[in-house]
């Protein structure tokens, strides 16, 4: 086995690119400069302690073979080193290894832990990133941008009820989208529990912690998708929130700014006017299944006791609104819009426009058996926030 | 011990004498190290087989992309178990178990100085290991919603938000933690009042510095952990705050605590098995261990350290770039006595007569693979490249290799060596020697494809994954079942030895042994030295 695990090492260490079709033996190809300063990092420690490890144990192995009983050799006496010629061998290898850990891999390091957490100079724009269960918020500060993004991989690929996509659970609705060769200052933060932001081609890795902004930064090289993963357990979606990031050249990326801001500018406006129970119904159905079903389930039965069913709730059979118009207490706006502490529901306030508050809201308060009848507008939303 | 010459005094006969309770009550009320330690190692054995079994059915579930057995909240529940299993209910009582058993024996003590402190250590861990498991078990009867699904590191705020299966494992973590502080005091005690005349601290075996660290280190950390874990109890139930940002605290307090012990915890399981290699490669080489007094203070210089490095846990967390650097570095430098330790134990079998007994074998197949995890552990400790490594499978192999071969291979070595003193029967070297080559063979395609799945970029701990993770994931899987199967046959021998089967193993049978417990009969007295020996 030894001999085994030798060469697996080695291979990893000098086999950059993929050398099967289906296998990838090292890191994926980096696209940031940070990124390939770890690559090659990565390599060259690779390469040392497989060094170490094939000297060291050549001479237990030289050893194992030679020095047995069964080709009859006579076992030495000695306890421990005795005289300058015996200290010295012995103390040969930690003078190696002192060298190894400080200078042959700590002043690498060094300069690269320096130029990691250097997220602040010459940055060209900021990105903020907010982990929630089980989805990414990202929020262009500087445009007034700000969407969700959302697994997209169907159910029935994961449940094995449909063949898998090329990029199964490695998909999302609205990627993150940057510029190609700025420098991005990525903030970020998490509603709920941690969560870790994780795109390996970027060579970067933070976690996203409630109440707290932490920071990195990327400079995307090429235009291209790159994909990743929510890295650290943050509940049963944990393995079913990606990461996707597409870097465009920065005429096509400055054009899609445009026409985010155009998008998000006309759903806002869609606050102002009064919406029909119809068109409620059909945009809340809509937010139901992006936000909602994964917790509480398609037919709102919900997962009890952490994920309560919607069907007959308690919660979602209250009055509306206070006479005054005001909020109900734990009631069912109340409940949506601002979350239950210390459970995965969280404020969707947050996180949803008027729009999709007063679609969502409407939508469960007239399914799954609920029948309360009553709507609620998104301009009534607007005032209660 | 290795220089000095051992006198028995007096006659060491079968004075058992009848005087305790037969049947259970023998074991409820024993207050004997060797009836506790084989309680310990039976426990032990009990529950590595708990633990692997849920592992498997995790393995079972990545062998292929898509949810195939269970939901995702199962299997969040099954891999913090597994972790919580293996290392307080499995890897902490085999190691206290050889404690209690070999402790006395090589000092040349009658029995542990606190014998009832003793009972009551082991008689904690039923109850605690159903606390950690009865959730599973409440949940098919719909009361509340499973076990822990945070992994074992008990992370809040996930932590917060979790069901009752937080609360069960809180108690169980909290009655885990008195039952080593206990057994540490003991050892501590015993080691320091009750070795025989002559045997000063520097001539006492290494098996027993090794405990003797492990202890201090218990008794250090483990009140941290259980602060913590108290800590989080009081978040959940009684309105604190202190990983809560809303309310002033920090989620990340909750990990400087819980690494303050969890760090050093990986020693915990590792000295005791580093106090043990020398005696095995001493005896099997036919030579005396190399460097007695360096090994002593790499012990030392390694307890030291482990309590000052924790925060290499969580470098994605985010930290100021002095305390990035001075944990890197001080990571580093562990690797300095810990190559002492290798650099004894190559140049004990160096120029010896060596033969290849089953704890030979294990003990040369721990050195090799416990490497691994050692140069692995060495770029990981780097925090631009720890970047990469982190919170994915690359850091899953590595402490596999640190905590199944370097901590669970370590204690069989430790058996296979032992076995025929405790029971006085030698075990089938053929099984043993199947056993070894099928352990290490499926151990290294269990886990040597998951350091190329965490290269690749596939997270820890995630239920279902891409596609491009499937062939190593499927191998992996394989590896795990051949791997599980293959501890029957270890089960097998050791159950064979117990039940008086197989040649007698006379009081030393090991040509190359030296050390007290091998002056004794195989099996020993009930009381092993009641004239204590003369060392000189």
């Amino acid at each position: 086995m030894k001999r085994l695990a030798v060469p697996a090492l080695a291979l990893a260490a000098m086999q950059p690119a993929a050398v099967l079709a289906d296998y990838q033996w090292n890191f994926p190809k980096p696209v940031t400069p940070i990124a390939r300063d770890t690559l090659a990092i990565h390599n060259e420690f690779m390469l040392i302690i497989t060094t170490l490890f094939v000297v060291v144990f050549a001479i237990m192995i030289y050893s194992m073979v030679k020095h047995r009983k069964s080709v009859g050799h006579a076992p030495a006496k000695f306890s421990g080193p005795s005289g300058a010629l015996q200290w010295f061998w012995v103390l040969v290898p930690f003078g190696i290894l002192l060298f190894i850990d400080f200078v042959l891999m700590g002043i690498p390091a060094f300069h690269a832990v320096i130029d990691m957490e250097d997220t602040k100079t010459r940055a060209d724009m900021v990105v903020k990133v907010t982990g929630m269960q089980w989805k990414w918020q990202y929020e262009y500060p500087d445009d007034g941008i700000k969407f969700i993004s959302n697994l997209a991989t169907p159910p029935e690929q994961i449940e094995n009820r449909a063949a898998k996509g090329e990029n199964y659970l490695l998909e999302v609705d609205n990627p993150l989208v940057l510029p190609v060769g700025k420098k991005v200052r990525v903030l970020l933060t998490a509603t709920d529990v941690i969560h870790t932001w994780w795109v390996p081609q970027f060579g970067v890795k933070r976690d996203a912690i409630p109440g707290f902004i932490r920071e990195t930064w990327v400079r995307i090289e090429e235009p291209g998708t790159y994909r990743g993963q929510c890295a650290e357990l943050c509940g049963k979606g944990h393995g079913f929130m990606p990461v996707v990031v597409k870097a465009l050249p920065e005429a096509e990326y400055l054009a899609w700014r445009d026409a985010k801001k155009a998008e998000l500018a006309q759903s806002a406006a869609g606050a102002e006017r009064a919406w029909s129970k119809d068109e409620l119904m059909a945009k809340g159905k809509e937010v139901y299944a992006k936000q909602c079903s994964v917790c509480h389930q398609p037919e709102g039965q919900g997962l009890p006791p952490a994920f309560p069913a919607l069907a007959g709730s308690k919660v979602v059979n209250t009055p509306l609104l206070t006479p005054e118009g005001k909020l109900v207490p734990d009631g069912h706006v109340d409940r949506v819009m601002n979350g239950k502490a210390n459970t995965a529901m969280q404020a969707f306030k947050n996180t949803l426009s008027d729009v999709e508050l007063a679609a969502v809201i409407t939508f469960e308060r007239n399914s799954f058996g609920n029948r309360m009848g009553d709507m609620i507008q998104p301009a009534q939303i607007k005032s209660l926030r | 011990m290795n220089t000095a010459t051992i006198t028995v005094n007096g006659h060491v006969g079968h004075h058992d004498g009848g005087h305790h309770p037969a049947g259970i009550l023998r074991w409820l009320t024993t207050t004997n190290h060797k009836d506790i330690g084989t309680m310990y190692l039976t426990f032990a054995l009990v529950m590595f087989f708990v633990g692997g079994i849920m592992i498997l059915a995790v393995r079972a579930e990545l062998f292929q992309p898509g949810l195939q057995l269970m939901k995702p909240e199962f299997f969040n529940q099954l891999i913090g178990i597994h972790g919580l299993v293996m290392i307080f209910a499995a890897l902490m009582p085999a190691a206290t178990g050889f404690a209690n058993w070999q402790i006395p024996l090589m000092i040349g003590a009658p029995d542990m100085a606190l014998p009832r402190l003793n009972n009551w250590g082991f008689w904690l861990l039923p109850p605690a290991a159903i606390l950690l498991t009865l959730p599973f078990t409440l949940a098919l009867f719909g009361i509340g919603d499973g076990a822990l699904a945070t992994g074992w590191t008990f992370y809040a705020p996930l932590s917060v938000q979790g069901g009752i299966g937080v609360d069960f494992a809180i108690f169980a973590v909290h009655i885990l933690g008195i039952s080593s502080i206990l057994g540490s005091i003991n050892i501590i005690v015993t080691i320091f009042n009750m070795r025989a005349p002559g045997m000063t601290m520097m001539k006492m075996p290494l098996f027993c510095w090794g405990w003797l660290i492990t202890a201090f280190l218990l008794i250090a950390t483990i009140p941290v952990l259980a602060g913590a874990v108290t800590m989080l109890l009081t978040d959940r139930h009684f309105g604190t705050h202190f990983f809560n940002a809303a309310g002033g605290g920090d989620p990340i307090l909750f990990q400087h605590l819980f690494w303050f012990f969890g760090h050093p915890e990986v020693y915990i399981l590792l000295l005791p098995v580093w106090g043990l290699m020398p005696h095995v490669l001493s005896t099997f080489s036919r030579k005396p261990a190399y460097g007695y007094k360096a090994q002593v203070y790499a012990f030392i210089a390694i307890g030291i350290l482990s309590v000052i490095v924790w925060a290499h846990h969580f470098f994605t967390a985010g930290m100021p770039v002095p305390a990035l650097l001075y944990f890197m570095y001080s990571t580093m430098s562990i690797s300095l006595p810990l190559a002492v330790l290798f650099f004894c134990w190559i140049a004990t079998m160096w120029r010896g007569a060596m033969s290849f007994e089953t704890p030979m074998l294990f003990a040369t197949g721990f050195i090799v693979l416990f490497g691994i995890a050692g140069l692995t552990g060495l770029v990981l400790a780097d925090v631009a490249a720890d970047a990469q490594y982190h919170h994915s499978y690359f850091v899953v192999a590595h402490f596999h290799y640190a905590l199944f071969a370097g901590g669970i291979m370590g204690v069989m070595t430790g058996v296979y060596y032992w076995l025929p003193k405790w029971t006085g029967r030698m075990y089938s070297e053929t099984l043993g020697k199947w056993h070894f080559w099928l352990t290490v063979v499926s151990f290294n395609l269990t886990f040597m494809p998951q350091f190329f799945l965490g290269l690749a970029g596939m997270p820890r701990r995630i239920p279902d994954y891409a596609l491009q993770f499937a062939e190593f994931n499927a191998l992996s899987s394989i590896g795990a079942f051949i791997l599980g199967l293959s501890q029957l046959l270890f089960v097998w021998n050791v159950v064979q030895c117990m039940r008086g089967q197989g040649a007698p193993a006379g009081n030393r049978p090991w040509e190359g042994a030296e050390g007290l417990e091998w002056e004794l009969p195989s099996p020993p007295p009930y009381h092993s030295w009641e004239v204590q020996p003369q060392v000189k």
